[in-house]
């Protein structure tokens, strides 16, 4: 364990640099007015998964790792709503899920905004038509942005949240 | 076994590739059941379809693989699970989707139907009913001082949802009984009447994590089905697709099992491998987890040279880094403290139900479809199905160890040998009926299509290996600390969204 913990030290970090500002101030730029409340220099998130085929939570998963140290931004995971800023939402919203997400909702303290990861997130995405969905997060919570990818990369992630964070700050 | 035989000899004419299947008498049905109960015969899958219910059954001893269809009667069919248990889950989905009853069944509340759906009974009758949602009664523990702890659906980390409620004498858990159905998302009604690219699509959505596994099940029975043979070439790339995709799991897992045993340096060292895992997999194949990879008649891309030379990197990177881990592993003693004797499995359940993946290996059975049902690549590769037989979560974490070394060697096997040629044939629309069995990351994957003749899927079912899992991990916690569901729970990683449909 001492070799590993002394290459930490020693060794450059894999950490990488934050994605590209072009594409975070595009995203920021979208958000509504509302959402550009202050927030502060950090955000608290929960995500809730509401039927995705778990994809999503691999990359999101993901983000915690360390080249992209979600941490560093002041961004964090926390395990309940009540202490989220954040919803991070995934998957079609099956039926069985959406009184969840909508207590979910309820229970996260105002200001707080809601973003849908994914294409089934957004609407419903191969899920979409079925008995079983309610098409995306959209039907049962309103959302304010919006991160498309079947799953969204690491990177589309961090983008997105980045653009929380800016809008907040803005 | 005598009405095994029959089902094998009369099946052969059937319908299904290229495992038989065949109608069986209610009592043919009943005796086939029996065999399941004494252990002569491992239960493969069971679903329901138009008026009838299939049950896929395995003599493992043979590796051979059949399917018994028993028409239902005034809507009923003779309870599988009366006899052996494994089958309750099943069969009470078989009752939600499609109405049919297992008659005698020892449990008859609800599965996947959580009365929120708008119908009731969705693949049969299809009959609206208010979406109010049900009371659920939990199985009971009585006793003086025991006290439940309702857990999910919605959880702490980022996981999926299933609800567990356990019932407690202080710290010691007594009993957990999961309810899931969560994430049903109505796969298989969206795959009734979809073309096969479509529904190949949904298939490797079941369960995202196993993308490329299901992707492939889904193809294997689409191809079987219609008579396709697909070039050797597309058989090595599938191959080295699943064995990247079991490699990224796996270290995944080992990892994130250590964190919930609170050694979070794991975790970032099996993070930081994983992660070198999926972006080769993006440039080696367009997709961090390989999703729509795997298409009827092949794979969607060829795979470049430098495609080639950057998985071979990547092999040496995982070898170069991976035995420092495990040797931090094995020699820290409060991580063995949290892992070695907990959440025992007992093997007498896993060979009961049938128990495949890291969760039936590391409590002594033996079974891998990739060797036991052999299908290319694999039929030609040398590798070990890893075996361990204590059944703690120490043994699932070593069985994980083990085929982390075993994928980078048949990897690198398959990149060796990749074949020239193209990578994919056209599977022409038309009838036919296709089974096929593949091994995932955590266990087999079973995909049952059947075709119309103009080429749409009629019904197809992917039976995800958790089914055989989730029970067991009820079994595995009873005894333990409730502290300790989060590790017993992530050794086994069972798939909420392959169960829940």
């Amino acid at each position: 364990m001492r070799k590993l913990l002394l290459q930490g030290l020693l060794k450059a970090p894999l950490t990488e640099p934050a994605p590209e500002d072009v594409a975070v101030d595009k995203l920021a730029a979208e958000l509504n007015a509302a959402a550009r409340a202050r927030l502060g220099r950090s955000l608290s998130i929960r995500e809730v998964d509401a039927g995705s085929c778990n994809g999503c939570e691999l990359e999101i998963h993901a983000l915690g790792n360390a080249f992209y140290d979600l941490e560093r931004f002041g961004l964090h995971v926390v395990a309940s709503p009540r202490h989220a800023d954040v919803l991070l939402v995934t998957g079609p919203v099956a039926k069985t899920m959406a009184e969840a997400l909508k207590r979910t909702y309820d229970a996260t303290p105002a200001p707080k905004w809601v973003v849908a990861a994914g294409d089934c997130a957004i609407n419903g995405g191969v899920f979409a038509g079925g008995y079983a969905c309610a098409g995306g997060v959209e039907a049962i919570v309103p959302v304010d942005l919006r991160i498309p990818g079947c799953p969204p990369t690491p990177v589309a992630l961090l983008t997105g949240l980045l653009a929380l964070l800016r809008a907040g700050r803005g | 076994m005598q009405a095994f035989a029959q089902l094998l000899e009369s099946g052969r004419a059937g319908p299904c590739r290229p495992f038989p299947r065949a109608q069986v008498s209610a009592e043919q049905w009943t005796t086939l059941a029996e065999h399941l109960a004494a252990g002569d015969l491992v239960l493969m899958g069971l679903w329901g379809d138009a008026g009838a219910v299939h049950m896929a059954l395995l003599d493992e001893a043979s590796g051979r693989l059949a399917v018994a269809t028993c028409a239902s009667v005034g809507g009923a069919f003779p309870s599988v699970a009366r006899h052996h248990p494994p089958a309750a889950r099943l069969e009470r989905t078989v009752r939600d989707l499609y109405g049919l009853v297992p008659e005698g069944a020892p449990d008859d509340r609800p599965w996947l139907d959580h009365g929120r759906w708008g119908v009731r009974h969705p693949l049969g009758a299809n009959l609206p009913a208010e979406p109010e949602g049900d009371a659920y009664p939990f199985l009971a523990a009585e006793g003086e001082g025991l006290h439940q702890i309702p857990v999910g659906p919605v959880h702490a980390g980022i996981i999926e949802p299933g609800h567990f409620r356990f019932s407690c004498y202080g710290e010691t858990v007594v009993r957990l009984e999961a309810r899931l159905g969560y994430v049903h998302k109505g796969i298989e009604g969206l795959m009734a009447g979809a073309d096969v690219a479509q529904a190949a699509r949904l298939a490797g959505r079941q369960s995202g994590d196993s993308t490329v596994a299901y992707a492939l099940a889904f193809c294997r029975a689409v191809e079987a089905a219609r008579g396709v043979s697909v070039p050797a070439r597309a058989h090595a790339l599938r191959g080295v697709m699943a064995e990247l995709e079991r490699l990224a799991n796996h270290l995944g897992d080992i990892g994130a099992i250590c964190n919930d045993a609170a050694f979070a340096l794991m975790l970032a060292h099996c993070g930081v491998l994983r992660e070198k895992v999926l972006r080769v997999c993006a440039r080696a194949f367009g997709h961090r987890l390989m999703m729509d990879g795997v298409i009827p008649g092949g794979v969607a891309g060829d795979l470049a040279r430098e495609g080639v030379s950057s998985i071979r990197v990547l092999v040496s990177e995982v070898r170069a880094a991976f035995p420092a881990l495990v040797e931090l592993y094995d020699n820290t003693a409060s991580l063995q403290d949290r892992t070695v004797g907990t959440g025992f499995t007992r093997p007498d359940y896993v060979r009961q139900f049938g128990a495949g993946g890291f969760v039936g290996r590391a409590s002594g059975r033996p079974f891998d479809a990739r060797r036991v049902l052999a299908y290319p690549p694999y039929d030609r590769l040398p590798f070990e199905v890893v075996v361990r037989t204590e059944g703690d979560v120490n043994a699932r974490v070593w069985v994980r160890i083990r085929e982390v070394e075993e994928s980078l060697g048949l990897i690198v096997r398959l990149l060796d040998t990749l074949p020239a040629g193209p990578v994919a044939t056209e599977v022409p629309p038309g009838p036919g009926e296709g089974l096929a069995v593949v091994e995932g990351f955590r266990g087999d994957v079973l995909a049952f299509v059947a075709l119309e003749a103009d080429g749409r899927v009629r019904r197809a079912h992917l039976r995800d290996p958790s089914w055989f899992q989730w029970p067991l991990l009820e079994t595995a916690i009873e005894g333990n600390i409730v502290a300790d569901f989060p590790l017993c729970n992530k050794s086994f990683n069972c798939s909420y969204s392959g169960v829940d449909l």
